[in-house]
């Protein structure tokens, strides 16, 4: 009776949900390995024999700076707005931008020390989160979308227009990080912060992206992720049960904002220089995407979705089946899966439990299509339950 | 800054008036389908976009003008035009909503997903123009990407003069084009038997189908009618700026959502409004602080106009509010 390739997915789907049961009741040393683990993998990942495989045109290790991890560092700050909170965010860039401006200009004027400056950075980012989220998270969902989406264009024009910070040409000579200690492993040195080796920035990207992960992790699972939860669900609820919404509200901007800053930060010490057309709409838009592509709200899921959404276009870049050159190809195939994906599994590829059950009332958190109703799917399901 | 104000006024009126007209056109198009789905239809810029090359299409490969003409064969050049754009972009919308928006509507999904579908439908129909579409029809190898100069199919020449400023035809013609499809699409919605069936939809879709309303149909129309509007809009740009890109409807597309959203979405003459609104906003504040921050005053007046008026200036009356 039922569609074969349901089937398939649901028994995937129960596949997924038995490895999620076994790693809730597994013991602590266990999860320790695999932490462990993961971090190992990430740290062996710039190799070339990993390279040969996933990016056979370009150099793989630059690829896991920017844009795989910048873009996974970005989808977990908007992930906390976003699927954490509910609040849909589509101006994310402009805090990826205060940030890369924050390294440019103090980096280049006043000549602080990257790690001062990614302090500093952080809390600029913050700052201007709270400023945007203060008059605008009164609205509600679609307002609150195209006001965010006006405010990155805002940040983006504004540093366009404005000489004193370079205006259309940007800022060069943003100073690297200073060398912390010259080790060398093999060949490479994984704390000397030169022009030509990616690694080094890449390693801090994975100790940043771990910092926060587990920042998150902590806050996902605490009075603050359970009222965030609460504001997604039903704000209206949520308020009348006591939490402040407003003030939880402007909270997961200000993680957001600040998470993103320093992502800004960061890619802002790699490349030198940076002008406002780094800082498009469409960066923007493709963070969101990865944020809901992997399931938004589960951070293995998120964190999936922004490797995938970074790294498959670069890799349809090198897929040349008869020897041509297939590279101006690379976007319309990956809006096309793009589109497939959301038809396929509008839930994301690994949603959270919860987001799940959310999705099963046909709302996912953020309300449902006006005329969902209609489909035939949803009415009988609505009969049998 | 004020002088220039002052001596820019009517200038910046006309030129403002007839770039809203064009932001008001579109609005309609994510007005209706918010209203009746409240789902932000992001590839609408690309429906606008198609328009415009349409209208292209008619005046290069079909009638292959080459230089102004008048009278009433440039009536009839128009309204081709316009049919073609209106057509195309219909057919745009309705496509869209059939690949990127109903499977995911049938299987309840959530209007994130809904999104970043509309998202990705954009980017595709950008990237097959700029691949494909625009170098074999256009026959413009290599340089899909460019800009494209659109032929030069009437003289614009000042009509009359207000103040200091002169009112060209071909702005007029943009208003005034623009209030009638307005005021027909008004007369749509509020008088026939579908507008009651997109009303009702737009109020409790639940009920709509329980009172016996199509609403596949309904959601159809919308598309259909919204597509047309953008059509409209895209034959009225065509003529008027004369250069077209593959990626011309971000932008706009933009700017036309944030005109619906301040005259309040889901509402048709609040779209108007908030067009016009928008367009004048712009060009004031362009002829006060110069052009280049044009984009950055349309979206702080945006900023400001919600916090007063957190659903826009004439509210949401297609649909109720639903929380």
């Amino acid at each position: 009776m039922t569609n074969p390739l349901t089937q398939l997915r649901r028994a995937a789907g129960g596949g997924l949900d038995g490895v999620r049961n076994r790693w809730e009741t597994a013991p602590g040393a266990v999860r320790w390995a695999v932490y462990l683990l993961l971090i190992l993998g990430a740290l062996v990942l710039p190799s070339d024999a990993i390279g040969s495989v996933m990016s056979p045109r370009t150099d793989w290790a630059t690829l896991l700076f920017n844009p795989i991890g910048i873009y996974v560092l970005l989808a977990i700050g908007l992930n906390v707005v976003v699927g954490q909170a509910g609040l849909l965010d589509l101006g994310y860039v402009a805090f990826f931008a205060i940030g890369g401006y924050a390294m440019a200009m103090l980096g280049t004027k006043l000549h602080w020390d990257f790690w001062v400056i990614l302090v500093a950075g952080v809390l600029i980012s913050a700052l201007s989160g709270v400023v945007l989220g203060a008059p605008t998270l009164r609205l509600r969902g679609d307002y609150l979308a195209i006001v965010t989406l006006g405010f990155g264009e805002i940040v983006r024009i504004v540093a366009n227009n404005t000489d004193s910070i370079g205006g259309p040409n940007g800022i060069s000579g943003i100073p690297h990080p200073p060398t912390i200690a010259d080790v060398a492993i093999g060949d490479v040195h994984p704390l000397r912060y030169g022009i030509l080796d990616p690694r080094p920035y890449y390693y801090l990207l994975v100790a940043i992206c771990v910092l926060v992960i587990i920042f998150v992790r902590r806050l996902e699972h605490s009075r603050v992720g359970r009222s965030w939860a609460a504001i997604r669900e039903d704000e209206e609820a949520a308020e009348i049960m006591g939490v402040p919404t407003y003030r939880f509200k402007l909270l997961a901007f200000a993680i957001g904002a600040s998470i993103g800053g320093a992502a800004g930060v960061v890619f802002a010490s790699k490349v030198i220089s940076i002008t406002p057309m780094d800082f498009p709409f469409i960066l923007s838009a493709t963070i969101l995407a990865a944020v809901v592509l992997g399931g938004s709200g589960n951070l293995p899921g998120v964190i999936l979705g922004a490797f995938v959404m970074a790294w498959l276009p670069e890799f349809l870049r090198g897929v040349s089946p008869s020897g041509q050159d297939f590279s101006q190809y690379r976007t319309i195939a990956f809006a096309g899966l793009l589109v497939a994906m959301m038809i396929w599994r509008p839930e994301g590829l690994l949603p959270s439990r919860r987001r799940k059950a959310e999705f099963a009332e046909g709302t996912g958190g953020l309300g449902g299509l006006g005329a969902e109703v209609t489909g035939p799917d949803t009415s009988s399901a609505e009969v049998t339950r | 800054m004020l002088h220039d104000f002052v001596t820019q006024f009517w200038p910046s009126t006309i030129d403002g008036l007839s770039a809203g007209a064009i932001y008001a056109l579109v609005a309609l198009g994510y007005t209706m389908v918010y209203g009746v789905l409240r789902l932000i239809n992001f590839a609408h810029s690309e429906v606008f976009m198609v328009g415009t090359f349409a209208a292209l299409f008619v005046l290069s490969n079909v009638l292959d003008i080459t230089h102004p003409i008048t009278g009433i064969a440039l009536v009839g050049v128009l309204l081709a035009m316009a049919a073609a754009a209106m057509i195309s972009s219909g057919v745009t919308a309705v496509v869209l909503e059939r690949v990127a928006y109903r499977p995911l509507r049938r299987k309840g999904a959530s209007r994130l997903a809904a999104l970043i579908s509309a998202i990705g439908a954009s980017f595709f129909l950008q990237e097959l123009f700029a691949l494909f579409v625009i170098p074999t029809v256009f026959h413009r190898e290599q340089h899909g990407r460019d800009q494209i100069p659109v032929p030069h199919v009437m003289d614009k020449e000042g009509l009359f003069s207000i103040g200091n400023g002169v009112v060209r035809n071909d702005k007029l013609l943009v208003l005034v084009a623009a209030v009638v499809m307005m005021v027909l699409l008004d007369q749509l919605v509020n008088r026939t038997k579908v507008g009651r069936g997109i009303r009702a939809t737009a109020q409790d879709p639940e009920t709509a189908v329980l009172m016996g309303i199509n609403i596949d149909r309904i959601i159809l129309v919308t598309f259909v009618v919204g597509g047309a509007m953008a059509g409209v809009a895209a034959a009225l740009y065509a003529l008027e700026y004369e250069n077209i890109k593959y990626n011309i409807g971000f932008l706009l597309g933009i700017k036309a959502f944030t005109a619906a959203v301040m005259g309040g979405i889901g509402n048709l003459r609040g779209a108007l409004l908030g067009g016009l609104l928008l367009g004048l906003i712009e060009f004031y504040g362009a002829s006060v602080f110069g052009s280049e921050w044009r984009d950055v005053i349309a979206f702080t007046v945006l900023v400001v106009v919600l916090m007063f008026r957190p659903t826009g200036i004439l509210g949401e009356p297609l649909q109720k509010a639903r929380a």
